[in-house]
């Protein structure tokens, strides 16, 4: 028997199993790849727009670090390298480590591996498999890059080089989700570790780039940032991600023949024996729950901030003359850094809301599994509810609260002075108000039809979809006034009031009572 | 009855077109160990949950410790314990977590016997849930349960993944509780161990009782196999009434009778003069067999 034996079938299952899901993140970053590329060309399409905005970036390191650094801006294929270099790649990255961790340790964990194992099947087959499927992910969306760019008019080389430099990034990292793989002995934890690779590899990148250039060489996506497409492209940067993602395949092969099905490097830590008093109440059992989710949005919303807050300052130039964005802003006159500011943060909160119906929605996730456990002790139902709604609506505040204080930061720091935060600190608070609405939405859907559950993202889709479309299509004003959003005061430099928030907290004390009281009164369904 | 831990009669739940409980009757009185028993999808756990108040029944009465399972569900929750059929622990929690949050959630365990029962039970409560395969889940739900000082435990068929060391455990503990006054309804398909335990018995079928009452009554409702061996060839079996499945050979005979005319089998038996008898009682198998066995043929 060969090490490879089975792999075939295996490669054919994998391929059967994503033949969804591949074709739509290559779908998606195809659109987003077209979506750059057309806004860059229109955006800055004034006289002398361009070069302000080219003077602007590489004047502005904040960018710099969040974005990467700006080749050659002043031409479209540029601009589209610079924006993608750094977001695209991670947006790549991403997928390497889905497809990888999906196929293996997924697999492993579930135990289907062990149906596989038994059969004539060589223990490295499903890497290889695994690996056969990304590789080929990889090339046909670095294949797609090149073909839109060339389609849409750049020059060849530059298009060639952008999609082979994202390839390279993407193999990189499917390098490293193998070894994590290895390494943990479940699929969140090598999800953890790829990603910590992720972030650091961008950290190193952003300091780099900052710098003198030197940390970026010891970056993945600095080596596709490096091979300069529409800059003076350079070919040999992907020698070295192809090496990397070989020495660290080669490696992922070596541990997986030395290691036992199921286990990982790194043995799982033991837990407690014993539960702290804090755990054995709902709230402490739902906030335990939620820790990792709470974190990481609270983080991620934080960074977002900061990036909204160091653009603020250049928001004129950046705009441009964009029709698009003017619309969005409003003609309403009033200070243009204000005016981005306010849209930025209520774009913000639409995002941070899918905390909150995440939060909410954990319900539904509990009662399919261990709801019974716990009603079958002297738990109350509305205590249970009670629990999560905090959480979702206490998570919300900090979620949004960490949003306000990055841009607040940033943009004290960005214009050196402390009095602009608490302006950006309220304007990140100003819509929690319409977010516990949503809440409040989600938890009358768990109450009133537990099985249709989903469609709280729905009626988060639809706020989406109101708030940033509803200005560009002229929806009459009571179709608009249909999403809480659109009472949210416009913060900073508008004019504050109350009344519309208090009304907006009724209309969700009301939602989630119903819910509470739905549930309450209703069978638990499986 | 004034004394039942449960009372349960005419239940009905519906879902949707399916009637899982058809008029369903169980009476546990308090301090007995009740089997309750019926094939895969006969309506046992949904009349646990309607117990339980996780479900509302649709018609009928029940009754549980005096209350109403669906409007007193918290208050009567303090009062007992329940182990489910398919133990659902919290992936990122370790056992020991588990068992103390399922623990004081109900009021209170005593650590005592949380630790003596990780003992018996050869539990490890640091693992995490995620970790624990079938039968260490159970244990983490049976100790939860056991540790408590409930007035009635509630088992869902508790042992279906526990190995026979450990099920001589469960069994030790279930002996245990009944000395100390406490009631137990369980649930489950191993007979043996419903044999071992069970005071009496409630056996239902597509949502309705068709057996209740004690592994004797019911033996006495069913039919006992007899060998036997005469002197005289025993010509006059066959016209007896109660006589199933009659084969003659010589003077050997094999046959089963119900076990009410067992009396005036013996007695015709007896004047052909009895060389040799076997009487087999019927085992809850056959019981159970009686009951369902026509859905196999």
């Amino acid at each position: 028997m060969s090490r490879l034996t089975g792999a075939g079938v295996l490669l054919r299952i994998a391929l059967r199993r994503e033949r969804v899901r591949i074709p739509v993140y290559l779908l998606l970053f195809t659109i987003l790849v077209a979506d750059t590329a057309a806004q860059s060309k229109s955006t800055y399409a004034a006289p002398g727009a361009r070069a302000e905005y080219a003077a602007t970036v590489s004047g502005n390191p904040g960018l710099i670090a969040m974005v990467g650094p700006p080749y050659a801006v002043t031409n479209v294929g540029g601009d589209v390298a610079w924006q993608l270099g750094g977001f695209g790649a991670a947006f790549v990255a991403l997928m390497s480590m889905f497809i990888v961790g999906r196929h293996t340790r997924g697999e492993e964990q579930s135990g289907r591996s062990e149906l596989i194992g038994a059969a004539p099947v060589a223990r490295a087959a499903p890497l290889a498999a695994a690996l056969l499927v990304v590789t080929g992910a990889q090339v046909l969306m670095g294949a797609l890059v090149a073909l839109t760019m060339l389609g849409l008019g750049r020059p060849s080389a530059g298009s060639l080089v952008l999609g082979a430099s994202l390839t390279g990034v993407g193999l990189v990292f499917a390098g490293v989700a193998a070894l994590g793989v290895q390494l943990s002995q479940t699929t969140s934890a090598a999800s953890a570790i790829a990603g910590a690779a992720l972030g650091g590899a961008y950290l190193l990148r952003a300091a780099g780039d900052v710098g003198d250039g030197t940390l970026s060489w010891l970056s993945p996506i600095g080596w596709g940032q490096k091979m300069r497409p529409f800059a003076g492209e350079r070919w040999w940067p992907l020698a070295l991600s192809l090496v990397a993602a070989s020495a660290l395949a080669g490696v992922a092969f070596a541990l997986r023949a030395r290691r036992d099905e199921g286990a990982g490097l790194i043995a799982s830590r033991p837990g407690p024996a014993t539960a702290r008093g804090r755990l054995t109440t709902p709230l402490g059992l739902a906030l335990r729950r939620q820790r990792g989710a709470l974190l990481g949005w609270t983080v991620g919303l934080f960074v977002s901030g900061l990036s909204v807050g160091l653009t603020g300052r250049d928001a004129k130039a950046l705009i441009g003359d964009s029709d698009q964005l003017g619309t969005i802003l409003g003609s309403s006159g009033g200070d243009i850094v204000d005016q981005y500011f306010a849209v930025s943060m209520l774009a913000m909160a639409l995002i941070g809301a899918g905390f909150g119906v995440q939060a909410a929605l954990r319900m539904r996730g509990e009662e399919t599994a261990h709801l019974e456990s716990l009603l079958a002790t002297a738990l109350a139902r509305r205590r249970w509810t009670g629990a999560y709604v905090a959480v979702a609506m206490g998570g919300t505040v900090i979620v949004l609260a960490a949003n306000g204080l990055g841009a607040g930061l940033a943009d004290a720091i960005n214009s050196d002075d402390a009095g602009r935060l608490p302006r950006l600190l309220a304007a990140g608070l100003a819509p929690v108000p319409a977010v516990w609405v949503v809440i409040g939405a989600a938890v009358a859907l768990f109450g009133l039809v537990p099985r249709a559950v989903v469609a709280a993202w729905g009626v988060l889709g639809a706020c989406v979809l109101l708030t940033v479309l509803g200005p560009l299509l002229s929806l009459p004003g009571w179709v608009l006034d249909l999403s809480p959003f659109e009472h949210v005061p416009q913060l900073p430099g508008g004019d504050f009031s109350a009344a519309p928030l208090v009304w907006l907290c009724a209309v969700a004390a009301a939602l989630t009572a119903v819910g509470m009281l739905a549930f309450g009164r209703r069978d638990l369904v499986p | 009855m004034a004394d039942g831990a449960i009372d349960v009669s005419g239940l009905v739940k519906t879902f949707g077109g399916l009637r899982a409980l058809d008029g369903l009757e169980l009476r546990v009185t308090t301090g007995e160990v009740h089997g309750f028993l019926g094939p895969n999808g006969s309506g046992k756990s949904t009349t646990i949950r309607v117990l339980l108040g996780l479900l509302r029944r649709d018609a009928g009465d029940a009754r549980l410790l005096g209350g109403d399972p669906w409007h007193d569900a918290v208050a009567l929750h303090r009062r007992l314990a329940y182990v489910p059929g398919d133990v659902n622990l919290w992936p990122t929690l370790s056992g020991g977590e588990a068992i103390d949050l399922l623990g004081r959630l109900r009021g209170g365990l005593d650590p005592v016997r949380r630790a003596e029962l990780l003992e018996r039970f050869e539990l490890d409560p640091t693992k995490k849930g995620r970790a624990y395969s079938k039968g260490n889940r159970q244990k983490v739900a049976l100790v939860a349960a056991l540790a408590s000082d409930a007035e009635l435990l509630v088992l869902d068929e508790p042992t279906s993944g526990l190995d026979p060391l450990k099920e001589a455990v469960f069994q030790a503990c279930i002996e245990e509780t009944r000395e100390h006054g406490r009631t137990v309804l369980l649930s489950s398909h191993i007979l043996a161990e419903v044999e071992a335990l069970c005071d009496r018995v409630t056996i239902i079928r597509a949502g309705r009782t068709v057996e209740t009452g004690t592994l004797s009554e019911l033996r006495h409702l069913t039919r006992t196999s007899i060998s036997v061996e005469t002197e005289q060839e025993p010509s006059d079996l066959a016209r007896l009434p109660g006589i199933h499945d009659l084969h003659v050979e010589d003077r050997r005979a094999r046959f089963d009778v119900d076990t009410v005319h067992l009396d005036e089998t013996i007695r015709q038996l007896a004047a052909c003069g009895v060389r040799s008898l076997t009487a087999t009682p019927p085992t809850l198998e056959e019981l159970f067999l009686r009951h369902y066995g026509d859905e196999l043929g």
